[in-house]
């Protein structure tokens, strides 16, 4: 059973669907104790950084999420879902007016604005290509060791999440914030825009995508298929 | 590399397509989730479906068909159409559109767009402008009959609301710097002027926008062969470009518009 978390942050029924097609059993869910039952949770999101943190607050589903992160099950946080992973955001607070938020930090980093650039429109809103780093992939610059210059922490294998999924392929992104991991060994595809950012993490159980799979035709399928088929 | 985008518009009035939608082996071809299904299946970049049914509560009824859509395509989607208030668009998030697109609601009340934008983030507000020629100096829209040397006046565009009837005297540049201002994270420009004429996009007007702006533009309003997506992307440098009946009619296909831009060097999803 896939749960697929529903906390009133945007749009669950294409995730949902695309997940049935595969005969994957699902729940649309607010309640921790779905969250508890189930194998695999999928976080969703569209909207700002703190009201999604203050949802998750208010419905009470904090707790849940972590014990279910911590259990080893498969987690996949997408766009906003995967941001709350972080420690925190350069997203301002509207309300509060506070200048960094403070995410669930199950990963460590920062998420940051796309910095203003000539020529470099922001919200970076599209179809744009993503590149698997793995071992069998030649490195990212941004994954060098500054002092060594030689790569930093290399993983030893692919991203299950994009297994099978050609290097390059298209995907679609609507935001204007992205992930900054610490540790630049999580990092499991970069984006060219303005700068090779982080479009998707993976660590142990935990998976993110900064791109939507649920939106992103065939490609998309494909990458919630391999969540599908995870272990 | 971020690709240019190809978008059809659907018009929707009480929960059917109108303007005519002729897919071939279409069975239904009035009913929008058949139709995104088709564009679905076509690899279109976006879609936009405006709805433009007259009575608040036929309209309520617009939620249930975007649910549907989302469940039935796997691609991004805008919603709008008299879009008035942060719960209407996040009623339309929440129901599976990617993006809410504003129109009169945005030009009446500034408000409702940074309101929106902190709410739900600039990648998901898109402003609508509809914009009309008119003449600077006397503020009469210009009469192409007239033989007034075009040359002569610095162009100028008014925003247009209520589905273009009425006028504002507001400054189409001036009002989509604002919006951007606001937190708009996406301008969706159509060119009165030029809308339904197939003689191409308002090149003058699109350029004007996007070099005022630092957000995406996408480009609307009379596209008629492959030659206009080459123009709004390389000589206004939109971010997309928005067709309805070109599409609609079959006229071409989105691959065929995307060949022809790839072969021209403009970077696209093939």
């Amino acid at each position: 059973m896939i749960a697929i978390i529903d906390y009133g942050m945007g749009n669950i029924h294409s995730v949902n669907k695309a997940l049935q097609a595969y005969g994957a059993e699902t729940i649309i869910t607010n309640k921790p104790t779905d969250i508890q039952l189930c194998d695999k949770l999928i976080l969703p999101g569209v909207g700002a950084f703190g009201d999604a943190m203050l949802e998750l607050k208010k419905q009470k589903l904090i707790t849940a999420l972590l014990a279910h992160i911590k259990s080893k099950k498969p987690f996949l946080g997408i766009c906003l879902g995967m941001q709350l992973l972080f420690e925190k955001s350069q997203e301002v607070d509207q309300t509060s007016g506070k200048a960094t938020l403070a995410g669930l930090g199950v990963l460590k980093g920062m998420v940051k604005k796309f910095q203003d650039q000539k020529n470099l429109k922001v919200p970076h809103i599209g179809w744009n290509q993503i590149k698997a780093v793995n071992r069998l992939a030649s490195e990212p610059v941004s994954r060098l060791n500054r002092q060594t210059g030689k790569p930093a922490n290399r993983q030893t294998q692919e991203c299950p999440l994009l297994k099978d999924v050609p290097d390059n392929s298209y995907v679609y992104f609507c935001h204007s914030y992205y992930p900054d991991p610490k540790d630049k060994s999580i990092i499991a595809a970069t984006t060219d825009y303005g700068t090779d950012f982080t479009s998707c993490v993976w660590k142990d159980n935990v998976y993110g995508a900064q791109f939507h799979p649920e939106k992103s035709q065939s490609i998309g399928l494909k990458i919630l298929k391999n969540f599908i088929e995870l272990c | 590399m971020l690709t240019k985008r190809i978008i059809p518009c659907l018009d929707i009035k009480d929960n059917r397509v109108v303007k005519g939608v002729k897919f071939l082996g279409l069975k239904n071809a009035g009913n929008p989730v058949e139709v995104a299904k088709a564009y679905d299946a076509q690899e279109a970049d976006e879609l936009v479906f405006l709805d433009i049914t007259a009575s608040l509560e036929k309209r309520k009824t617009l939620i249930n068909l975007v649910e549907n859509i989302a469940k039935n395509i796997f691609m991004p989607f805008t919603v709008g159409g008299g879009v008035a208030n942060c719960d209407d668009i996040r009623n339309l998030l929440n129901a599976g559109a990617e993006k809410v697109s504003i129109n009169t609601a945005a030009v009446r009340y500034p408000d409702l767009i940074s309101d929106a934008a902190k709410r739900f983030g600039s990648q998901c507000i898109v402003v609508a402008i509809d914009a009309k020629l008119v003449c600077q100096l006397t503020g009469e829209p210009v009469c192409q009959l007239a033989g007034e040397p075009a040359h002569q006046l610095t162009k100028k565009w008014e925003v247009y609301i209520n589905g273009g009837r009425t006028p504002t005297g507001i400054d189409v540049v001036e009002w989509a710097k604002h919006a951007a201002d606001l937190g708009a994270g996406e301008i969706l420009l159509t060119s009165m002027d030029y809308d339904g004429t197939k003689d191409g996009y308002d090149i003058e007007l699109t350029k004007a926008v996007t070099k005022a702006l630092n957000i995406p533009v996408i480009a609307s309003g009379g596209a008629g062969s492959l030659e206009h997506f080459y123009e709004a992307f390389t000589l206004c440098d939109a971010s997309a470009a928005l067709a309805a009946s070109i599409f609609h009619y079959q006229e071409y296909s989105i691959r065929q518009v995307k060949e022809y831009l790839k072969e021209k060097g403009v970077p696209v999803r093939l």
